[in-house]
């Protein structure tokens, strides 16, 4: 388990230096490029250009750029945005913790009621409870998360004025954590809810196909509860698959966060993105980049180790 | 979800090693209900989208600035636009951009997954490992991050086939990890050996003998990508990077209709609907085909969803 632990952790080492080479890569091929807003003013002449990119180093060739932008990263320096100036770690700073909240408050709820409901709708195969939650789990999982964000808005906002709007705090209310949660709730539906229906639905196929084993006929035959059998004997296999499953849904967080927050002004990374965009904000653009990728890579570590954890068989090969 | 339903088919084609019979498949498939159900309401929305020059009268694209934001009536039965449109005719040419999308880049992403994992099993060793690491390097990016990205690169708003390359080229991946596994589990299997023996090239090999029998979970996997597409699709159009907000696509007129969200829902839910009607409806489909390509769903796993 150790030696699995290590071997997971040295693979996802590389692995961020080929995101790091990628990011730089894909960001090469920007149009324009960090002096295309010198391009059209008639007071730069070319020679004023070569003089600036000779300054700025972009006279030297792509991997001896790509080794100082590197370098500069390690080192905690990831540029300046062009749009406002401002360090580019200094706007990450204040942006991600947001995103963060929103996406662990998604995440929890998704854990903690997609595989209880799952489970459920498992051990309560065939009863209208289990037709009506997985055709219910379809219709979340089908629905576009921005349609289903401004259902939520018109309803329990707009017509029902239960809770805000968008936003992250009240602008007539002093900050509270109070505030922070009612602000919280339609956002963290809107990115939840998807997984939700997806995780349940895998934890309930995953549970109906252990149950069918003859380890659980024995329990069974043994006179355990019920009760006893699902949560002792069957569970914690039937868990293994969906580990898995939830390690590779976690880009799918990255992508609802974007529109979640864009709907709900959300003040996290998905708007800051784009916004870069929207600026042609290349230094925010490739720090987003790098910062996302290696967000998902360390996910998707916790996930393996989650397995290897419930799964003492689990060996490196 | 398209990657969480790839893992799941991959996982539940692990075992499977022999190609099954059609019939077989077909019987099992029709006692779907709701795979047929899925099936008829596809058909009939791709339907609606082919004939919509014989539905309607008015184009889905010209403006009419006289007669904007119209409530229901008889002449127009979800009312007009904000630019004078007739909503329910930009609903149904919609379905023709939602349907390319989903099923053009489907196709682009299993050509290109196919031929990148069945390399990738059969010739083993270093390139094996190689070509795995793109993949894994690929989908270390969250994929929208991406998209968004090289849209923004041309102009954000993009052409249907620009948009349809743009979303086959990053939706391979998951598709090429699970061909990858099923010809790994064939490849040393005895007829394919046997046509090894009978002096076959490795590319006879890979797309005569092996491809066929493992294509099943590629298929089940596709027909969730194909909904995962257009749901994309629709995401970066209501984001204001997909297509030109002229081009009659559902997720563009989303994006135009949040605006009147409260005075208009009839604009925001009438696409919203269609999207989720199609997704659903794909869905079904994909559901029933992994039940009856599955050996194991006789225990009545995932039956009705």
């Amino acid at each position: 388990m150790g030696r699995y632990i290590i071997q997971r952790v040295l693979e996802a080492i590389p692995l961020l230096f080929l995101v790091t080479v990628a990011t730089y890569f894909i960001m090469n091929l920007a149009p324009g490029g960090p002096l295309a807003i010198y391009l059209h003013n008639p007071h730069v002449t070319q020679s004023q250009l070569a003089i600036l990119a000779r300054q700025l180093g972009l006279n030297q060739p792509w991997y001896v750029r790509y080794f100082r932008w590197l370098w500069a990263l390690l080192h905690g320096n990831w540029g300046y945005s062009y749009f406002t100036g401002q360090p580019v770690i200094q706007l990450i700073g204040e942006r991600l913790p947001n995103t963060l909240i929103l996406m662990s408050a998604a995440f929890t709820v998704a854990l903690a009621l997609g595989i209880p409901l799952g489970v459920y709708s498992a051990v309560r195969q065939y009863t209208p409870f289990d037709y009506s939650f997985s055709f219910l789990s379809f219709f979340l999982w089908a629905m576009p998360s921005f349609f289903f964000g401004l259902l939520l808005q018109i309803i329990f906002a707009v017509k029902l004025g239960w809770l805000p709007v968008a936003g992250m705090y009240s602008n007539f209310a002093p900050p509270s954590i109070l505030e922070l949660l009612r602000h919280l709730i339609l956002p963290t539906l809107v990115l939840g809810l998807g997984s939700l229906a997806g995780w349940s639905r895998f934890m309930r196929s995953g549970l109906l196909e252990v149950i069918r084993q003859d380890y659980i006929r024995t329990a069974e035959a043994k006179g355990l509860s019920q009760r006893r059998v699902i949560w002792k004997h069957a569970f914690k296999n039937a868990l293994l698959p969906i580990v898995t499953i939830i390690g590779m849904d976690l880009p799918s967080f990255f992508g609802g966060a974007v529109i979640t927050e864009e709907i709900f002004s959300w003040p996290g990374m998905g708007r800051l993105f784009l916004s870069s965009l929207n600026d042609r904000d290349y230094p925010v653009q490739m720090a987003i980049l790098v910062i996302s990728a290696a967000l998902l890579i360390f996910g998707n570590l916790l996930a393996d180790l989650a397995y290897g954890f419930l799964d003492p068989r689990i060996q490196y090969r | 979800m398209a990657i969480t339903t790839q893992i799941a088919t991959q996982e539940a084609f692990e075992t499977l090693q022999e190609p099954r019979s059609s019939s077989h498949f077909w019987r099992r498939f029709r006692h779907h209900r709701l795979a047929m159900v899925g099936l008829g309401i596809l058909a009939i929305m791709i339907l609606i989208s082919l004939f919509a020059p014989l539905l309607t009268s008015y184009s889905p694209t010209a403006p009419n600035l006289a007669q904007t934001l119209l409530p229901p009536s008889a002449a127009h039965p979800l009312g007009t636009d904000d630019l004078g449109r007739d909503a329910l005719s930009r609903l149904m040419y919609g379905g023709r951009i939602s349907f390319l999308v989903g099923f053009g880049s489907t196709i682009i992403a299993i050509t290109i997954g196919v031929i990148w994992g069945a390399v990738s099993a059969y010739l083993g060793g270093i390139y094996d490992r190689l070509m795995m690491r793109f993949v894994d390097l690929v989908m270390s990016f969250p994929v929208i991050f991406l998209l968004l990205i090289v849209l923004n690169f041309t102009g954000s708003h993009a052409s249907v086939w620009l948009m349809v390359l743009y979303l086959g080229l990053f939706g391979w991946t998951g598709l090429s990890r699970i061909v990858r596994a099923q010809v790994l589990s064939l490849k040393n299997l005895d007829y394919v050996e046997a046509s090894r023996a009978q002096g076959a090239g490795p590319l006879r090999i890979i797309f005569r003998h092996i491809l066929p029998s493992a294509m099943a979970p590629v298929w089940v996997s596709a027909t969730f990508g194909v909904g995962s597409a257009m749901l994309a699709e629709a995401s970066l159009d209501f984001l204001g990077f997909g297509l030109q907000p002229s081009i009659p696509s559902w997720g563009n007129m989303l994006d135009a209709a949040e605006n009147y969200i409260v005075s208009h829902p009839v604009l925001i839910l009438a696409p919203g609907f269609a999207i989720t009607l199609a997704v659903v409806a794909l869905n079904f489909v994909g559901d029933a085909l992994r039940d009856a390509l599955d050996p194991r769903s006789t225990t009545g796993m995932s039956r009705i969803g």
